[in-house]
């Protein structure tokens, strides 16, 4: 009986070196104001899991599931303790999570520090997350919203635009933008005249003009919702000769705002997160009609999952605090490319002890201190169309 | 030339848009203080009522489109506007019927009366958002401007614009027409004044031998004339979107409040008071400053006495104050 333990307890040992069952935390907004858009993230992440199963190339064969997690988008404690939960009762090796900024922060501080727990959180945006103290476990596939500020500032100079008035919608959106764009724009000599908020869906908004036209600049920077309170700027901005270009950061660049002033914004500048990367084509066909590829987030929940699975396998090991290092490495390059759908071929790549550079749907490329560096699209009002005219 | 620049800004950024802007809410509160004088209950499904009538104005605008019939520049809506009434108004005293008429006859206390109105509000909310959706509609043709910023420019050689649309000219015209009228039905034909009276002592008016129910009934008729014009030339101004009419109802019965509930003179006064307040009182000075002083006094900053957040801030203070010292509004209307 004895040795028939000691038998059994050896080969446990001996398959848990080799071949394990890695358990992988999708901690995401699955109830509360991003529940709908948590649908496809969740799916994203899983399929990212489900290929790695399939491939059978992960740590000798082991394999990975995935436990749910509700981060609830707005409820800390709730996130907290769901964290909690994943780490001591599932005894989950890594986070793909939380979804929204202030319960990423949250879990971060209060759970995966204290449990060395690495988190790849594929929608926080907040610029804070950047600098908050992290020991290395926490990475973003999606930029911080700090980086749309800058892009938007180099655009607007590369353009000679020096005076600007700023309009922005009076939520955390609206405002974390504005400020980073001020401060990138001012700190390369740009002048903001002034700064107004505008609420979102309000009857009338000519005193806002009125006062963003006193101030005067060359141009009018929008960053509102194109189908809510920023196209009422526009229209009575338009209207009353006070601006004729505009500049569009994404909330603004869409069909609304063509369908509503069309050659009337002639000149007009903007950008948007996007890439000429071919990994989002790539991802849309990997996904085929399992759900839809290019719902928002999708594409960096799968990222944030690959990144985990591969990082896992240039450590050799699931533990965080070993493989924790390894995810900038698998990230950037130097490397093979490695696209969706690629995933078993990055494993085998870095079982052979190879360099891989991890591109996957969004483009990612990690700077700072682990969040993505973040792709814009720069377009153009031309014709009343937007026009691409290149990739920043 | 420096004084006519700083008087063009003014007029450009000020002067007109507050004019429509408060022209839009004085219709709108006339209609509420009305139903408040006469049924004496104040009525929140007023902005919805102006959606729903705006949007069969659109709906038949979109059908004398397709017909190709235009009366250029004008736009096609002014001709739909009677058909939106039309319907409006048919839709109101259907509402009564089935709804206001079996609190009417209970006795019920204004408050509950005001309660009907918000679930009433709650259903016409959701019947426009069902039939054109709750996204924004287009519906303005004809000529855009009366003058725009550019031509003033080349016509006057002057270095600032002033635009003038036509839906801002629209709106001062039929506004003004609107009250015109209103004051002349209610002070002049016999069922204005005896819908004055009605308003004015139920018993008495009722043992004077006025039909109650009649009285009542032309007031919802007037009551949809105005939010159906109110809202189309609300939609054409700025653009149609259900939620926005909501929106406008804090603003409407702030100017309805302003002027004293009931009174229909207050109410004018009332939307021009917020709307001017609103614009002024946020308004950065700069440009005007840096014309009609000299150089070296000329501001370096925005000269603004409010940020542009505290826009809505100034409505309601206003409405506070008011309502502490004068209680009955500035016009003494019913007490709130």
């Amino acid at each position: 009986m004895k040795k028939l333990l000691l038998a059994s307890a050896a080969t446990l040992l001996a398959t848990a070196a080799t071949a394990e069952d890695i358990k992988l935390g999708v901690l995401l907004g699955f109830t509360g104001p991003i529940e709908s858009m948590a649908v496809n993230m969740g799916a994203g992440a899983e399929m990212a899991i489900s290929e790695v199963n399939e491939s059978g190339a992960l740590l000798d064969g082991s394999t990975v599931t995935a436990v749910r997690g509700d981060s609830t988008c707005i409820d800390a404690a709730a996130a907290t303790a769901a964290a909690e939960r994943l780490i001591t009762s599932d005894g989950v090796k890594g986070i793909v999570g939380a979804a929204c900024s202030g319960v990423t922060g949250a879990v971060l501080q209060n759970v995966a520090r204290p449990n060395g727990m690495v988190m790849i959180s594929p929608s926080a945006t907040s610029p804070a997350l950047t600098t908050a103290e992290d020991d290395g476990l926490f990475f973003r596939t999606p930029p911080s919203d700090a980086r749309q500020g800058e892009i938007m500032a180099e655009i607007l100079m590369e353009q000679g635009v020096e005076s600007v008035a700023l309009t922005y919608t009076n939520n955390d959106y609206g405002k974390g933008l504005a400020d980073s764009f001020q401060k990138a724009y001012e700190d390369m000599g740009g002048t903001v005249t002034i700064t107004a908020a505008h609420e979102d869906d309000k009857a009338d908004y000519s005193a806002e003009v009125g006062a963003l036209a006193s101030a005067g600049g060359d141009r009018l920077v929008v960053a509102g919702y194109a189908d809510r309170g920023g196209s009422g700027i526009v229209r009575a901005a338009l209207d009353t000769g006070a601006f004729d270009t505009f500049h569009f950061p994404d909330g603004m660049v869409s069909d609304g705002t063509i369908g509503s002033f069309g050659d009337e914004v002639d000149g007009s500048t903007g950008q948007l997160p996007g890439s000429d990367s071919p990994g989002a084509e790539t991802f849309a066909e990997v996904v085929g009609d399992a759900f839809d590829p290019t719902s928002i987030f999708a594409g960096e929940s799968y990222d944030a999952a690959a990144l985990i699975m591969l990082a896992m396998q240039a450590a050799g090991s699931s533990d965080p605090q070993v493989y924790k290092d390894k995810v900038m490495d698998v990230a950037n390059g130097p490397g093979e490319e490695i696209m969706p759908g690629e995933l078993a071929k990055g494993l085998e790549i870095l079982a052979e002890g190879g360099d891989i550079d991890y591109v996957g749907a969004t483009a990612v490329e990690f700077i700072g201190g682990g969040e993505s560096a973040g792709n814009f699209r720069e377009v153009v009002v031309e014709g009343g169309q937007f026009q691409t005219v290149g990739y920043r | 030339m420096d004084f006519l620049n700083a008087l063009v800004v003014l007029a450009n950024f000020v002067l007109i848009p507050a004019v429509s802007y408060g022209s839009q809410l004085a219709l709108g509160a006339l209609g509420v203080t009305l139903v408040y004088g006469i049924l004496r209950f104040s009525n929140f499904a007023h902005g919805d009522t102006m959606a729903f009538g705006a949007m069969v104005t659109i709906l038949f605008t979109w059908a004398f489109q397709a017909f190709g019939l235009s009366i250029a520049p004008l736009p096609t809506a002014l001709l739909a506007l009677p058909f939106g009434i039309a319907v409006t108004a048919g839709m109101m005293l259907l509402t009564d019927r089935w709804v206001y008429q079996f609190y009417r006859r209970h006795k019920a206390k204004p408050i509950i009366l005001v309660m009907v109105s918000l679930g009433v509000m709650f259903i016409l909310n959701g019947v426009v958002r069902v039939i054109i959706g709750p996204g924004e509609q287009r519906f303005n043709d004809g000529a855009r401007f009366i003058i725009s910023a550019g031509d003033f420019k080349k016509m006057t050689g002057l270095s600032e614009g002033l635009a003038f649309r036509s839906s801002q000219g629209l709106t001062i015209v039929v506004t003004l027409i609107s009250v015109a009228v209103l004051f002349w039905f209610l002070n002049r034909t016999r069922t204005g004044k005896s819908m004055r009276a009605y308003s004015d002592n139920e018993d008495l008016a009722l043992l004077s031998g006025i039909n109650p129910e009649k009285v009542v009934r032309v007031t919802w008729i007037i009551a949809a004339i105005l939010a159906t014009t109110a809202g189309v030339l609300y939609g054409l101004d700025k653009a149609f979107k259900p939620f926005t009419y909501f929106q406008l109802l804090l603003p409407v019965f702030a100017a309805a409040i302003v002027g004293g509930l009931g009174n229909p003179l207050g109410a004018i006064a009332g939307g021009y008071i917020i709307a001017f307040s609103e614009v002024t009182l946020t308004y950065a000075w700069k440009k005007v400053a840096t014309y009609m002083l000299p150089d070296s006094l000329a501001p370096d900053g925005l000269a603004q006495l409010l940020s542009t957040d505290y826009k809505y801030a100034v409505s309601f203070t206003i409405l506070v104050i008011v309502l502490i010292f004068k209680p009955y509004g500035l016009f003494r209307g019913k007490a709130v």
